[in-house]
């Protein structure tokens, strides 16, 4: 297979599954390494065995704090989107509520939504998930909100004048042509959103409310000084947001077949 | 001396599990200097590797492949030949005067002379008084004239086009052959020319080439020089030679392997 | 949608140039947007004047705020609140200068974590771009350290600086918190690199081949000017999300001076006292964020140049 300096060719199957477990694996390797030969205090960064050492002794803690994140990120992820998909389409059907919405939108979407958090704390009390849930809500809603209103504004003009020839009702137009369109730019919001919405309801964690969740359990513990079992909880939430990215990722890929 | 040497070209593309396409097989063909050859054949024939390895962007699996005397290689390090494909393939941060001089420019061309040679090739494809516009302003013809100025802005002796006009409207592409025709007489290079459309293939060319698919090969050739005292102008394309060529060139695509027809350009 | 025409021999649309137009509508969308605003700030104000002071509550869940002046300002209150001493005390600083100082603080922590995390995010894309081995066995890895909230382990980097020392120098809080930055901008950066990087489509690589150019050439004459629009918004989102890894650094490691700990110490030592001491740090972190997406929005203004590919 002759390729060309100036193109890429593409990698086979064997190597596009392999080489990614060769380098996490060498990566792990290297850390254990690392940490073992040159006696790294744990502050900094414990062995991967001290870690796996914790993951099993306190499984039942992680996996707790870990539902309890992943059930606030949940309530969080299924909100924003609702209020992203409507927000979208009330604003592709009225210009002037997109054109108010705008500054908004753009202020929202480059600040720091998990500085709210105290504040919601504040207007929804301490004592409940209830900031921590909205947190997540409304960094979800943001990429949502932008892909799905995008989406509906890339109906193809060829498309558009088909459906005018079929002289089509706007109901049978959005149902037919404009919702289709828009499915792989809402399903694109969401894949950001499912991320989004574990990291803000973990980090919404640090700012207060109830004693519970993974965010509270790791920095809790890493001011305590267990390092190990607050490394575990990292663990925790990176299993957390694997699964909302694959289970994302499942039912786009499912939606792309049956629409 | 001859523009183009092929011989004995094979190119076999090995595709997963063991099967293999011949995409070319046993072909021979020389393109004499300043002579217009065009490859013609419904999809899939191979006209496109075969262009592909006389600019050295693809090698072939045996057989030799020489560009004035040289190898394929060679000939595109000397820069021995202008490419333009069927998009114009321009940089859109360049205006137009700079996609021209590209080339000129990364092969370290004096600036005060790129400049002349870009005026003079603005001039040739009649977009002078577009020289400081951007591909995005342009039309689609317009931007492929830019892509033809910028094959030619090193003067070489030998012009690859892989259909250049394929995205062309018919109106537009007919001006563009008339163009073409001028240029080449302007520059004498010789023209390797990929198309699928029978007219143009005998409008532009003194030989067709006419191949077929599975394997690619060549099943013919057809002289298309327009007789004594018939000029290739639009005044060509109602004459009696130019018809016999349309119909010699159709008649051969048709015959030996009509198992995958043309794709329904050329001709009615 | 200029020259989606197969080619007639006109030039085309002159990419908006309607001034006149692109006035009107300018200011069309700055009234709406005022008045979008407007009504936002109403809503609020309409949401306390008649909102139950309790909030309500659906079963244990309490699902709309409460309206009470304890946990509820007014909007007005926000913004005079910078003006109000920090401390009761005589010669207090005011609310207003500790918050610009913050905010300017973050910033900076922010900025130094934007361009480490975007020289990095930049350096894997060319790596990615030169190989595909490398490409295959890093990329998911990248997709996922973004997937999974690695920012988690933000706490745990607050004991680095007592083990991690060169001569006399030694890893700080900033440090820390500049690591988080520079985590979180990264990530956009490297996706959207490699897929500006690689968008030259093939016409226009074989014509460098065709000019025998070589790797570095072709990438510097045409992979990276053909990658700014890419670039562009990956340079925002790598910011904003600076900006947020600042923010949060700041909290979870308790470096003093920032915005971050603003948020947390205004929140701690208000109380129910004063509900509108809350908002000036969080102002300020908007403001860092708009700040750092006007940055990238100006650069974005100087390379327009590379940009013309954009609507075409």
């Amino acid at each position: 297979m002759t390729s060309l300096p100036g193109q890429r060719a593409p990698v086979s199957k064997v190597t596009a599954v392999v080489a990614p477990i060769v380098l996490g694996a060498a990566l792990i390797a290297l850390w254990q390494l690392l940490v073992r030969a040159f006696h790294i205090h744990d502050t900094i960064v414990p062995a991967p065995s001290d870690i796996w050492h914790q993951l099993t002794e306190e499984h039942t803690l992680i996996f707790d704090t870990t539902r309890k994140t992943g059930w606030n990120a949940l309530q969080g992820l299924v909100i924003g989107t609702v209020v992203g998909i409507v927000g979208a389409l009330l604003a592709h059907g009225v210009r002037v509520l997109r054109e108010m919405a705008a500054p908004i939108v753009v202020a929202v979407s480059v600040m720091p939504i998990v500085a709210l958090g105290p504040v919601l704390y504040g207007l929804f009390g301490g004592m409940t998930d209830t900031a921590r849930i909205v947190v997540a809500g409304i960094a979800v809603a943001i990429p949502v909100y932008l892909n799905t209103l995008r989406g509906l504004q890339q109906v193809r003009a060829v498309h558009r004048d088909l459906m005018l020839a079929y002289s089509s009702t706007p109901w049978q137009r959005t149902w037919a042509v404009t919702l289709p369109t828009a499915t792989p730019y809402l399903f694109t919001g969401l894949r950001i959103g499912s991320s989004l919405a574990v990291i803000s309801a973990l980090i919404t964690e640090y700012f207060g409310g109830p004693s519970d969740g993974l965010g509270f359990t790791i920095n809790n513990e890493a001011k305590s000084g267990a390092f190990a079992l607050a490394w575990a909880a990292v663990v925790g939430s990176i299993v957390l947001g694997l699964i909302f990215y694959i289970v994302t990722y499942a039912v786009e890929r499912w939606f792309a077949r049956h629409r | 001396m001859t523009a183009v040497a092929l011989s004995g070209v094979e190119r076999i593309f090995r595709t997963g599990k063991g099967r293999q396409v011949v995409a070319l097989e046993a072909i021979d063909l020389t393109v004499g200097e300043g002579e217009f050859v065009s490859l013609i054949g419904p999809s899939g024939c191979g006209k496109s590797t075969l262009l592909r390895q006389i600019a050295d962007l693809d090698s072939p699996t045996s057989g030799t492949v020489s560009v004035f005397g040289k190898t394929a290689r060679q000939a595109r390090l000397d820069h021995d030949y202008g490419i333009a494909f069927q998009q114009a393939g321009l940089l859109p941060w360049r205006t137009v005067a700079a996609n021209i001089s590209l080339p000129l420019q990364l092969h370290g061309v004096e600036k005060a002379t790129a400049a002349a040679r870009v005026e003079q090739l603005l001039e040739m494809v009649g977009l002078s008084d577009f020289a400081k516009s951007f591909p995005d302003q342009l039309s689609g013809g317009m931007q492929q004239r830019v892509a033809i100025a910028r094959a030619l802005a090193e003067q070489p002796k030998l012009l690859l086009m892989d259909e250049p006009f394929g995205a062309l409207d018919e109106i537009t592409r007919e001006r563009m052959q008339s163009e073409l025709v001028r240029i080449c007489q302007e520059s004498g290079a010789a023209v390797v020319f990929v198309t699928h459309s029978i007219p143009e293939a005998v409008f532009l060319s003194d030989r067709v080439v006419v191949m077929s698919p599975r394997p690619g090969r060549i099943v013919g050739i057809v002289s298309t020089t327009p007789v004594a005292g018939v000029e290739r102008g639009e005044a060509y394309r109602d004459d009696e030679s130019f018809f016999h060529g349309v119909q010699e060139v159709r008649h051969l695509l048709h015959s030996g392997h009509a198992t995958d027809g043309p794709r329904g350009e050329g001709a009615r | 949608m200029p020259q989606a025409d197969g080619g007639s021999e006109s030039v085309t649309t002159v990419r908006r140039g309607e001034r006149g137009t692109s006035n009107r509508a300018h200011y069309r969308a700055a009234l709406l947007g005022v008045a979008g605003i407007a009504l936002a700030a109403s809503a609020w104000e309409l949401y306390k004047a008649f909102g139950p002071q309790a909030g309500v509550t659906v079963g244990q869940t309490i699902v709309l705020p409460r309206a009470n002046d304890g946990v509820m300002p007014h909007i007005w209150q926000m913004f005079t609140e910078f003006g109000k001493p920090v401390t009761a005390g005589t010669g207090s600083q005011t609310i207003g200068g500790a918050v610009l100082a913050a905010t300017w603080f973050t910033l900076r922590l922010a900025g130094t974590g934007w361009i480490v995390g975007v020289i990095i995010g930049f350096a894997l894309a060319m790596l990615m771009t030169r190989s595909r081995v490398a490409e295959a066995a890093a990329l998911p890895w990248v997709v996922v350290s973004q997937t999974v909230p690695l920012i988690a382990i933000a706490p745990l980097l607050a004991g680095w600086g007592q083990y991690l020392h060169v001569g006399s120098w030694q890893w700080g809080l900033p440090q820390s918190v500049m690591v988080i930055s520079a985590y979180l901008a990264f990530y956009p950066m490297s996706i959207g690199a490699l897929k500006g990087l690689t968008s030259p489509d093939v016409y226009q690589l074989e014509l460098m081949h065709v000019y025998g150019i070589g790797w570095w050439r072709t990438f510097l004459r045409l992979r990276l000017p053909a990658a700014v629009p890419y670039l562009l918004p990956a340079l925002r989102l790598a910011a904003t999300m600076a900006v947020v890894g600042a923010v949060v650094g700041e909290t979870s490691v308790d470096l003093q001076g920032g915005v971050g700990y603003l948020i947390i110490s205004f929140q701690q030592t208000a109380g129910l006292s004063d509900a509108a001491r809350a908002w000036p740090p969080i102002i300020g972190a908007m403001v860092d964020g708009l700040i750092a997406a006007g940055v990238v929005a100006l650069i974005g203004v100087l390379l327009r140049r590379y940009r013309r590919g954009e609507n075409a």
